[in-house]
């Protein structure tokens, strides 16, 4: 493949990360299929890292029976203390992986494709300028059984295109702005700081185009992607993560003047004939910018 | 004899080394299985295997006129070939879930067994060969044969064996399941279904009593009356019945799929002429319309037990410790067979519920069926089966 020559000799790295939490009707599979044919086949990834939330089901066991690294992401910069999420996940990954380049995927994808990694990496190897790959997907909801091909779910729907359709217009032109797919640069990755939650995504495609702009993103079509379809309370919950993010960043750059907010989700349940309010705590607390981790800036003498 | 020797040595520790293509084996495995490939709609996954020869450098490959997908390895000598088959139609809709499951021990999909695995083996055997930098004598010619089962009636590999430029001197089918599987004969065998319709213009005045699956029910009973011999061995399966549509109308159609199996083809042919008697007597005693549609037959056939390619499957498989199971076979062998082509089917790994969507194969037992199907091949190789 070109593409192996072209990162040859360009002399870069490729890291994979899988986020994990209960995973373990995919990973797999996951695991299998970019094993055997981006690193045996063609060898363009260098490394497979499982970062794990701590599973209850057996996610590490069968990760490591198929020959990927895992880890807890409890485990990776021990001195700080451990927080709960996906974004910590990706964050802490920085870190423990090797690459120049890391490709996120989730974990939690049953039509895995090859693709799902050659294709973000492919505008990274290729230009120079490119230093973001955002991954999009098929429309259609076609439902099969609780499974269904998710295009741009409701929370992107709903929320995220109508908040930067008011604010970064320029941002609506991100096709799946919350898809858990992306490649990032590692001086791009250092740089920006994570929300640990499910703000990450919008946290990134806000911070990076801050930076540099909307030409360093690219987007690579990757066909459909099946995976659970999440109850609605379940996306309220994500919605309220993204919102904290999105407000902290919208004030930071003086989009919004004042905005206070609380960290309770209140949603209702009917139980018989009786309402009842539900209070959540979230708090979408937020992982600085890498860089600014002496432990990192030692471990990769920056 | 000697060569049989060093092939024994060259057995022990192949089913180890071979652990090291577990991935990318699997991978085939589930790319090739999460593509629905029903009987006579299977143009999607030939061209994914076919794709799979390219890459790996197999010059040759090429989708033949009846759309089975051909892969050839070519040997020191050209002159002669071995031919390796796995049928690459399965008996589920494309409208089924097909993605597959992978656990640490097992994986589970529709289909995975019969015969995603069998296809997994011929795509990943040339990438295996080259590895391990064996050379072979003769050609290998990977074939995945299109429209095989049920109403396929071994469509494909019947218009392969008619067509073909090699000189095949053996052949070895491949399925998922059971490791230990000895297949080299075929049995006599003939398929069919029966149709039973009340027709359009029934007198609705006869109340209560009419019902295709009534009529249906008639001609089973009459066809479970049936005597067999118990010498020649001989049975029928009453194998799927459909018809009807809901609890309070009556069934306008039902239908039985059977088959007729035994040793003797007399027998079979006998059976089949009984079974035509009985659709017609209940056809004229009902009214009702009952048709019979006989799409399938093989005739008995094969090499003997004693035949020298039998002998070196078996001493393959005792050099690995597998038992093997003698079973006549009524697939793609008998084609073969039918072409005095010597034959033999083997089973790849232990598995269970066949033809279920949750079909399910143990990953561990694979290394021991690759390596049985790679000592085969060598000693078919080495010219000591003829
Ligand atoms: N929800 C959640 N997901 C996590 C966590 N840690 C890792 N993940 C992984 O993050 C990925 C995306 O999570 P998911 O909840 O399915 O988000 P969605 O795909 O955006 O709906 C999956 O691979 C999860 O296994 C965590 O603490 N919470
Ligand atoms: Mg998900």
């Amino acid at each position: 493949m070109k593409l192996v020559e072209a990162k040859k000799k360009k002399n870069l790295t490729i890291s994979l990360c899988l986020p994990t939490l209960n995973e373990e009707k995919t990973i797999g599979k996951e695991i299998i299929i970019f094993r055997s044919e981006l690193m045996e086949r063609y060898p363009l990834i260098d490394e497979i890292a499982v970062i794990d939330s701590g599973s209850e089901d057996n996610t590490l066991e069968v990760a490591r029976n198929y020959g990927a690294d895992t880890y807890l992401a409890s485990d990776i910069l021990p001195n700080l203390e451990p927080k709960r999420g996906k974004g910590e996940n990706l964050w802490k990954a920085i870190y423990q992986l090797k690459g120049d380049i890391i490709v996120y995927v989730d974990a939690d994808i049953s039509n895995i494709h090859p693709r799902f990694v050659y294709g973000l990496v492919a505008p990274l190897i290729h230009r120079e300028e490119v230093k973001y790959v955002k991954a999009f997907y098929d429309r259609p909801l076609a439902f099969s059984g609780n499974v269904r091909a998710s295009g741009g779910g409701r929370v992107t729907e709903i929320l995220v295109r109508p908040l930067f359709s008011l604010f970064f217009p320029d941002l609506t032109a991100m096709i799946q702005p919350l898809s858990g797919e992306y490649a990032v640069r590692r001086e791009v990755l250092e740089q920006i700081a994570f929300p640990i939650g499910y703000g990450v995504e919008t946290s990134h495609l806000i911070d990076v185009y801050h930076k540099y702009g909307l030409e360093a993103f690219a987007q690579t079509d990757l066909d459909k992607r099946v995976h659970e379809n999440k109850p609605t309370q379940a996306l309220g919950k994500m919605a309220f993560g993204i919102l904290q993010t999105f407000i902290k960043r919208a004030r930071a750059l003086g989009v919004i003047e004042k905005a206070e907010h609380e960290t309770i989700l209140r949603q209702f349940q009917a139980r018989q004939d009786q309402y009842e309010q539900n209070l959540i705590e979230i708090v979408e607390e937020e992982r600085p910018p890498m860089i600014e981790i002496e432990e990192y800036r030692k471990k990769f003498k920056k | 004899m000697k060569g049989i020797t060093s092939l024994e040595k060259k057995l022990s520790g192949l089913e180890e080394k071979l652990k090291k293509y577990r991935e990318v084996l699997l991978a085939n495995l589930v790319m090739i299985g999460e593509i629905p490939a029903p009987t006579s709609d299977e143009n999607r996954r030939v061209k994914f295997i076919l794709n799979r020869f390219d890459e790996a450098g197999l010059t040759d490959s090429s989708i033949d006129g009846s759309g089975n997908g051909i892969g050839v390895l070519s040997g020191k000598d050209n002159s002669e070939a071995i031919l390796i088959n796995a049928h690459a139609d399965t008996i589920f809709s494309a409208k089924i879930d097909h993605t597959m499951q992978v656990s640490s021990n097992s994986i589970t999909g529709p289909g995975v067994a019969d015969n995603s695995l069998g296809l997994a083996a011929l795509v990943t055997l040339p990438y295996i060969l080259e590895n391990m930098e064996v050379e072979l004598n003769r050609d290998l010619v990977l074939l995945a044969g299109v429209k095989s089962l049920g109403r396929g009636n071994l469509e494909g590999i019947h218009f392969f064996l008619d067509n073909n430029p090699f000189t095949i001197k053996g052949a070895i089918c491949i399925e998922g399941m059971q490791l230990g599987r000895l297949s080299y004969s075929s049995i006599g065998m003939l398929r069919g279904e029966i149709t039973c319709r009340v027709p359009e213009s029934y007198d609705w005045s006869r109340f209560g009593d009419a019902s295709a699956i009534l009529t249906l029910n008639e001609v089973i009973n009459k066809i479970n009356d049936i005597h067999l011999p118990k010498r020649p061995r001989t049975s029928i399966v009453m194998g799927s019945i459909v018809g009807g549509t809901s609890f309070n109308t009556i069934a306008r159609d039902a239908t039985l799929g059977f088959e007729v199996r035994s040793e003797s083809q007399e027998v079979v042919e006998r059976a089949g002429e009984t079974i035509n008697d009985i659709v017609l007597e209940v056809s004229s005693k009902t009214g009702d319309q009952v048709e019979l549609d006989i799409f399938a037959k093989r005739t008995p056939g094969g090499i003997p037990y004693s035949h020298p390619l039998t002998k070196c499957a078996r001493s393959v498989m005792e050099t690995l410790d597998i038992e093997p199971r003698l079973a006549p076979s009524t697939s793609e062998l008998s084609a073969l067979i039918d072409k005095n082509i010597p034959a033999l089917t083997l089973g790849l790994t232990m598995g269970e519920r066949t033809s279920k969507t949750n079909e399910t194969i143990q990953i561990e037992p694979i290394y021991k069926g690759l390596a049985q199907l790679i000592g085969t091949i060598l000693a078919v190789d080495g010219g000591y089966c003829e």
